[in-house]
């Protein structure tokens, strides 16, 4: 029973290579983001490179914050949090008529 | 009911996931705390469109590409740092997390730089020069203060937790198999990762 609990908490064995990519994926996402501010695209500039920096979140959340090897509950209540913080937003937006 | 008391107390006293998730909860907090500012900083940005542009040409996009590579950088070497010490390799996770913390201090020079420059040319809250701009401007410099001041207070914060971190595993409290503190620590700074990968786009980026 305690062995299964221990083999559990330890999971995977660590390595060090899946962190490295990760963090090559996210230099190259801040030059796009740079090099796509230069150039203006109008309205979308701004979803340009808000999406770019939820990606990177993503990736900073799966793999540095190792939510990818954590239990459903942690997931779950990330998503929850996450959820909140975006109805506060699309309320604000009723309020404001962003569009 | 004994049989599981004396069970529990038989083996580990302790609950990583208990403790992590506890980690979680405090950065929900956090998220509040920024999210609410990111929510000031995107009415002010809709009603004074043209004006946060004219203000944000004044930003050192520079020093911000430079500070973001910078903390991608440290939140690289904090969970390596894990990976080392879950490796039982006690010296190479130190050493990473002595890296992370000369990258903190790295990030909070530049900070000093860019703010003093600044200051220099009279853009602070309250500053004659600023209030002789337009509202706009006035607000969006009052934002950047808040929100880049209030992150570089949670890189300071950042540095001192990695630090007793450090202390922890010269000592051997964090080792190859308790090392819970040290993620929590790195959970920590990695959300303050997070916060700057917003905050560098809506600020230097907006020209």
């Amino acid at each position: 029973m305690s062995q299964d609990h221990l083999e559990h908490t330890v999971e995977h064995k660590p390595t060090y290579g899946i962190y490295i990519l990760v963090w090559l994926v996210l230099m190259m996402l801040t030059g796009v983001t740079v090099a796509v501010a230069g150039i203006n695209f109008g309205n979308i500039t701004v979803a340009t490179a808000l999406t770019i920096a939820v990606i990177k979140s993503y990736l900073v959340l799966t793999f540095f914050m190792h939510l990818k090897t954590e239990t459903a509950t942690f997931k779950l209540f990330v998503g929850v949090a996450l959820l909140f913080l975006l109805i506060s937003i699309a309320l604000l937006f009723t309020d404001y008529s962003f569009l | 009911m004994s049989t599981v008391a004396e069970h529990t107390i038989e083996h580990v006293h302790r609950d990583d996931i208990g403790s992590r998730l506890g980690m979680w909860l405090f950065l929900f907090t956090e998220l509040i705390l920024f999210g609410g500012m990111f929510i000031v900083y995107a009415v002010y940005r809709y009603t004074y469109q043209s004006e946060f542009h004219l203000a944000a040409k004044e930003l050192n996009t520079s020093i911000g590409t430079l500070n973001t590579l910078i903390l991608l950088t440290s939140s690289l070497t904090i969970v390596l740092s894990i990976v080392a010490i879950r490796k039982n390799n006690k010296f190479l996770s130190v050493f990473l997390q002595i890296v992370t913390m000369v990258l903190a201090v790295g990030f909070l020079i530049n900070k000093y730089f860019e703010w003093n420059i600044k200051i220099h040319h009279g853009l602070f809250p309250g500053s004659e020069i600023l209030l002789g701009k337009g509202n706009g401007e006035v607000i969006f410099f009052g934002l950047y203060y808040v929100m880049t001041g209030l992150h570089a207070l949670h890189v300071m914060i950042g540095f001192i937790l990695i630090e007793v971190m450090t202390g922890y595993t010269i000592k051997g409290r964090i080792n190859s198999t308790n090392y819970v503190r040290l993620e929590a620590a790195g959970l920590y700074w990695h959300l303050v990762d997070i916060i700057w990968i917003f905050l560098f786009p809506l600020f230097y980026l907006i020209t």
